[in-house]
């Protein structure tokens, strides 16, 4: 009789040592590495191309002081509407399941795939029609038609955050509010809303910095009289037309600043706990 | 009393029909039922957070089914709890009031109410995310209970409690009921809950309720 033969055993004399991590964490310290020095060298090469010299220089030329504030202003103005249209929008596409939802998010990604100058001329366009039509003499070449342009960009990215931000947030603690007496609306804007609040600071954050480099929408939207419809990438783009590299790069910095600014104080408040969380209820 | 007669209602592609079921008013009624049946699809039914197809939601002999969840007055308590995140304890306890536009001496003296009947004094300034699973337990049991409803539904409240809470909630429960003398719905799996707390045992098996406890009458 013979005895069954044991299947041989893997680890034979104990010698098995398993493969370095090593070349792993190389590999993920180079390839990420490489993206995040250029994104710094290409700050240092802006910096120490500029001296604080041209920076005031630029700051004082009434044009760009102009084109300072129209940029703050209009990119505000716009992350205060985005926040208004992207957080409903948001809130439907991630709670509710209708006919022809697809189709609705397939439109709502088209201002991200669309290219930027297409939709400056998607606009002039579409103000040719009635209504738009009625008010295009206060809006086509007009400070509100640079609010717009951002608008139409902004807005989609701020839809996109705020239906992960809600997708994020269980339906749950919703149905429960509604079982101790709210209605749909007290739930959503008790127990909802004050969580979502890091997903509406992070949408804003983006719709605000998207605002401020819109360039392509505003140049065929709005024109870039100087004084009138110029905003800081116009007059990057100006500056470049007229050979000043410098001064360019100046206005660059300025909205380099500008963003960098915003990046920290988004940060900062979305550390904070709960800015809605005093609310009424 | 709650009484489902002959409701029917869906979830994608499962289905509930011709449902009934009755626990007395006062009564502690058990829904057994294994992982998958539809219990938590019936509670949410019951409470009004899921359409019925047809038949008809009775709560102490009220016809609720066409009423939103907030106008039929029931104490849900989901099995993971749901507490809000962005509010501590004591916002938890006046919630229901506070929608109600109670008064705030009202408010007060109810949170201080819950807070003395679940042992839960000491946690009124806690954020849900600090709090154990049986301390979770006994707030989301007080947000329920805080408008003083006639019903509380209860989705598995002991599945995330240790052996040891669990014996302390048993108590509780039992005379939580006793005191308020609120009608209860409890859905479980477990033999010994229903053995422990059950005035009336149902079962969901199949597509259909049977009474186990009391047995029923031939």
């Amino acid at each position: 009789m013979t005895s069954p033969v044991p299947p041989p055993a893997l680890e034979v004399d104990g010698s098995f040592r398993p493969k370095s991590d090593l070349g792993f964490f190389a590999g993920l310290a180079i390839l990420s590495g490489v993206y995040i020095v250029l994104i710094v060298l290409m700050l240092m090469a802006d910096a120490t191309y500029t001296t604080p010299g041209t920076l005031w220089a630029a700051l004082d030329s009434p044009e760009i002081r102009y084109a300072i504030a129209l940029s703050l202003l209009s990119c505000t103005f716009t992350t205060v509407l985005s926040l208004w249209l992207s957080v409903p929008i948001g809130y439907v596409m991630s709670r509710f399941e209708f006919r022809g939802k697809a189709l609705l998010d397939a439109v709502l990604d088209i201002p991200i795939v669309l290219p930027p100058l297409v939709i400056g001329l998607s606009l002039l366009i579409l103000f040719r029609f009635a209504p738009f039509r009625w008010v295009s003499n206060w809006v086509v070449y007009e400070i509100p038609s640079v609010v717009l342009a951002q608008l139409m960009v902004a807005c989609a990215f701020a839809v996109r955050t705020m239906r992960t931000t809600f997708d994020q947030i269980p339906p749950r603690q919703e149905q429960v509010a509604m079982t101790l007496g709210c209605s749909r609306g007290q739930a959503f804007w008790y127990v909802t809303l004050p969580q979502a609040e890091t997903g509406m600071l992070a949408a804003a954050t983006l719709a605000w910095a998207r605002s401020l480099g819109e360039f392509g929408p505003i140049l065929i939207f709005s024109g870039s009289t100087r004084l009138r419809t110029e905003v800081l990438p116009t007059t990057v783009f100006l500056e470049m037309q007229a050979g000043n590299l410098r001064a360019a790069l100046a206005v660059s910095m300025i909205m380099v600043i500008a963003a960098l600014v915003a990046l920290v104080v988004a940060r900062v408040f979305g550390r904070r706990k709960s800015i809605l969380a005093g609310g009424p209820i | 009393m709650i009484a489902l007669e002959g409701i029917a209602v869906g979830v994608g592609s499962f289905a509930l029909t011709d449902i009934s079921l009755q626990v007395q008013t006062g009564q502690y009624g058990i829904l057994m039922g294994k992982t998958g049946c539809g219990k938590t699809t019936l509670l949410e039914a019951i409470c009004g957070l899921r359409p019925i197809s047809a038949g008809r939601v009775l709560l102490a002999g009220r016809d609720v089914s066409g009423l939103k969840p907030a106008e039929r007055n029931i104490g849900y308590v989901p099995q993971d709890k749901a507490l809000f995140t962005t509010m501590n304890v004591r916002r938890h306890l006046a919630f229901s009031l506070r929608v109600r536009r109670a008064e705030a001496k009202l408010v007060e003296e109810r949170v201080a109410e819950m807070a003395d009947l679940l042992d839960i004094e000491p946690l009124l300034d806690r954020m849900p995310q600090g709090l154990s699973g049986g301390e979770a337990q006994r707030v989301a049991l007080g947000r329920a209970l805080a408008s003083h409803p006639r019903i509380i539904c209860l989705d598995e409240p002991l599945s995330a409690v240790d052996e040891a809470t669990r014996d302390e909630m048993y108590d509780l429960l039992e005379s939580l009921q006793k005191r308020t003398g609120v009608t209860v719905l409890h859905v479980t799996h477990s033999h010994s809950e229903a053995r422990r707390l059950g005035d009336c045992v149902l079962r969901l098996e199949h597509g259909r309720v049977r009474q186990l406890e009391p047995a029923p009458t031939a």
